[in-house]
């Protein structure tokens, strides 16, 4: 019997658009556009140059500053276009696919007959070395550095988020190869969280790691609530997180010896008419998903992830590097709303209690519905943030750029998504996933 | 509502930068946003927001003192006809408050947003709706007769040197309408104490004029308790403005002399629900108040050397400012401990201290206010340890876990 952890803290966003758990099929593009910038905290150099051709796997860029970490292309094609942004910095780079897929042969592996280094050398060649990411910073793991653990979740709680049990079907035996792998890269342990829902054998059953189960909302699957009530990450420590869906890519490789950047995304949102579960690989175009798919007539957001931690994209956008879930919500633009503040109308969501509160699934909007003020209200973050650490003193550390402070508070424990419901329910509207971000690479930059 | 939409969208670019009246931009904007939500949406961070924001919380806190405003406009109304001696209708008492009132209201409104609108375009910010909460309570905390001018003057410091010199509502030590009240008790405490203020006697606007009846003595109950020549409390009675003794049902809805927003517990009561259930007010900083106080009245009490000593403790909350201070200015987030373990603390200080300044100052019978901005003073301190317990267990874990490593 697993552990069982409950989190009492946190929210669950009552929002419409839940996807119903069919899969209804395979998207491709005629091109794939893979973003750089997906890949926090690295510096991408180009590996190809347009007009080059390229297999599923093969490297498109590498890391300026450790030039064996590698990252691979999702598709076989043609480099068609790279599009530069100010300072010459890689913005995308176009890949023309090819209509059946050509893989380049990392050639099959056991994982028990392989040393450690051997295994880290196996994805880092793969090119999909990204899907590991380190606490501290939140950002690509360091290959050169020990991590204490590796975190794995099993479980997404996020708003409108993709069951892991539906998309880990069939896929059990990559999950097993992908944690055997993950075992052998730390002297530590693996640690795999799951909810107490979960079904699935292969995330239930999971050996070689030591398993929890977490009960509870909104953020009790974030791998940084997890770390925190398990084993926090102390000064000078490196952890490695992932998700339990990036570790079957990686047990592909070892299974199959080729890199198949494949998900199983979830279309989600109010104003998709037909949800459910789509197969593509990263970089994919989502047009096709969105065309006559979608509430016409209004201004829309195109989401690449969750409501709360996904990227912006627009309806000709990509499936995004680390995404298994897209989301469409009304934009709210061109809404106006009278006297919101004295508004008693059941479409408001507040998470408090200076709404009236009713028993159903909402559709939000983009807008902000406020103006940005100083911090007033107390209390309003702790409570949607279950980890051993004051939100609010943290955010203000941060925004002094107060090192010491910002260390002492547990700056190397939390990551951007973990303040992504203080954000939503934050009164003052302040962008705190951005402070925090800008907070852990303004740290990473002075430390290392 | 439409035509109005188009309208502020025709004369938007007249504010803008460049614009004729750009100098009024954050009027312009504080009231756009006040009539129509603006339609801004995310560009990082999460793509969904609550509904809740700071114009919202004001409005609750509003509501939450609209009661207590009511229940005092007609006791001012209810005080001064009883002081002339005419029996006139619940309504005209009512209207009588209300027009005694308004005039405190509209200059502390008036000078305040200005101030608050004029700074607010200086910093090119919008302007913060922390002003009308504090706005509101102002005239709720000071005497009925304070002169006008004498509002305006403590409004304009205290929104200046309590606040917007330490960067507006947010960044304030002190509670804003507290250092008003402060302010004008200690410049002007002749019009702030005494039996003289607390009724307005005179006619106002030409109503309700007439000659005060005989006995006539405007002292309020902590007034007379602090000045009795009694032996015990067993022999003395609270009395009324008419020499009428006052039960214990007068003070608790709010029938005895007093500023407006303190006299009536039970619309206090009223208030502290609203914020409690909306999640407004913390019910941890009111309840901890009231703990305080119970505890430091225990203790006076079995030490008693005078009858204010002996004043068992419902009066001590039924009387003065006690249970407004405690719904109302303790809880201002701003000016409070931001920990809860902190409030708990802040909260139980204010009223011992409260009690303390009552029971043991020959001069002054109310200790609220006094309380109040000690703690405030003292909040910042409270939430240091707070959270330095959370830092030194931190340290204490990363300490152990590097000799493990060694």
């Amino acid at each position: 019997m697993a552990n069982r952890i409950k989190i009492k803290k946190g929210l669950q966003i009552p929002l419409l658009g839940q996807s119903e758990e069919t899969l209804r099929g395979r998207i491709t593009s005629e091109f794939v556009r893979i973003c750089p910038e997906d890949y926090h905290g690295i510096t991408p150099k180009l590996a190809v140059k347009v007009g080059d051709t390229v297999k599923a796997g093969t490297a498109l860029f590498y890391e300026k500053n450790k030039p064996d970490m590698l990252f691979a292309s999702p598709v076989s094609g043609v480099v068609t276009e790279v599009e530069r942004g100010e300072k010459r910095r890689i913005l995308n780079i176009v890949i023309r696919a090819d209509k059946s897929t050509v893989y380049e042969d990392f050639s099959s592996k056991q994982v028990v007959a392989l040393a450690s280094e051997e295994v880290k050398k196996t994805i880092l060649d793969a090119g999909i070395w990204f899907l590991i990411r380190q606490r501290p910073y939140d950002v690509v793991a360091a290959p050169d550095k020990q991590p204490r653990d590796i975190f794995v979740t099993g479980f997404d709680t996020a708003p409108l988020a993709p069951s892991y049990d539906f998309v880990l079907q069939g896929q059990e035996a990559d999950l097993q190869t992908g944690l055997d792998a993950l075992a052998r890269l730390t002297a530590g342990k693996v640690y795999l969280s799951i909810s107490t829902k979960t079904k699935n054998k292969g995330l239930r059953d999971a050996k070689n790691v030591v398993i929890t189960e977490f009960d509870g909302p909104h953020p009790a699957g974030n791998v940084g609530v997890q770390i925190n009530k398990l084993k926090p990450v102390n000064r000078g420590e490196v952890v490695w997180t992932l998700n339990a869906l990036d570790v079957v890519i990686i047990g592909r490789l070892f299974n199959k010896g080729i890199v198949d950047l494949t998900r199983t995304v979830a279309l989600t949102g109010s104003e998709v008419k037909q949800k459910g579960y789509y197969q593509m690989v990263i970089g994919t175009e989502l047009k096709s998903l969105f065309s006559q798919n979608v509430t016409e007539g209004i201004s829309l957001r195109y989401i690449s992830g969750n409501p709360l931690t996904g990227r912006k994209i627009d309806a000709n956008g990509v499936l995004r590097a680390y995404d298994a879930q897209v989301t469409v919500i009304p934009e709210g633009d061109d809404v106006h709303e009278a006297f919101g503040w004295a508004s008693m109308s059941p479409k408001r969501y507040s998470a408090g209690c200076t709404y009236l509160t009713l028993k159903k699934k909402y559709r939000l909007d983009a807008r902000l519905l406020g103006g940005p003020r100083a911090i007033i209200v107390s209390n309003e973050y702790d409570k949607v943030f279950p980890m051993d650490i004051f939100p609010e003193q943290l955010i203000k550390a941060i925004i002094a750029f107060n090192i010491d402070k910002m260390e002492s508070l547990g700056i190397y424990e939390v990551a951007p998504e973990d303040f992504a419901l203080c954000e939503f329910v934050d009164t003052s509207k302040l962008e705190l996933q951005h402070i925090v971000r800008m907070g852990l690479d303004m740290l990473r930059k002075e430390m290392e | 509502m439409k035509a109005l939409k188009k309208y502020l969208d025709k004369i938007k670019p007249n504010f803008g930068e460049g614009g004729k009246l750009h100098w009024l931009n954050s009027t312009y904007d504080a009231f756009e946003t006040f009539l129509f939500v603006p339609n801004t949406t995310s560009k990082t961070g999460v793509h969904i927001h609550d509904a809740r924001d700071s114009k919202r919380t004001m409005i609750i806190v509003i509501v939450a003192l609209l009661p207590a405003l009511l229940v005092g406009m007609y006791n001012v109304g209810l005080q001064h006809y009883m002081a002339v001696g005419q029996d006139v209708t619940l309504l005209t008492k009512f209207i009588y408050g209300l027009i005694a009132m308004l005039p405190l209201i509209v200059v502390s409104y008036v000078v305040g947003l200005g101030i608050e609108f004029a700074m607010a375009q200086m910093k090119k910010e919008e302007v913060a709706e922390g002003y009308l909460v504090s706005g509101m309570l102002i005239p709720m905390i000071v005497p009925i007769d304070t002169p006008l001018w004498m509002v305006a003057v403590a409004v304009a410091f205290s929104v200046i040197f309590a606040k917007e010199v330490f960067g507006g509502t947010g960044y304030n030590i002190f509670n804003v309408a507290l250092i008003a009240r402060a302010f004008l008790f200690f410049s002007y405490p002749s019009k702030m104490s005494g039996d003289q203020v607390w009724v307005r006697t005179a006619d106002t606007f030409g109503m309700g004029s007439g000659t005060v009846i005989d006995g006539y003595s405007g002292a309020t109950p902590l007034g007379q308790i602090a000045t009795t020549d009694v032996g015990s409390f067993g022999e003395f009675t609270f009395q009324g403005i008419t020499g009428q003794p006052l039960s214990i049902s007068d003070m608790f809805f709010g029938f005895i002399p007093g500023s407006v927003g303190e006299v009536s517990t039970f619309a206090i009561l009223l208030g502290a629900l609203i914020l409690i259930t909306t999640g407004v007010g913390s019910w941890k900083t009111m309840l901890s108040v009231f703990l305080g106080g119970l505890v430091a009245v225990l203790l006076v009490n079995s030490f008693a050397q005078n009858v204010i000593m002996e004043m068992p403790v419902y009066y001590h909350f039924l009387l003065g400012g006690f249970a407004f201070g405690a719904v109302f200015m303790a809880t201002d987030p701003v000016t409070s401990a931001r920990t809860e373990k902190g409030k708990w603390i802040y909260g139980f200080f204010i009223g011992l201290v409260a009690i303390a300044i009552r029971v043991f100052n020959p001069g002054y019978p109310e200790g609220m206010m006094l309380a109040i901005l000690f703690m405030n003073a003292f909040a910042p301190l409270i939430d240091f340890y707070v959270i330095d317990a959370n830092i030194k267990r931190r340290a204490k874990r990363s300490a152990v876990t590097s000799t493990v490593q060694q």
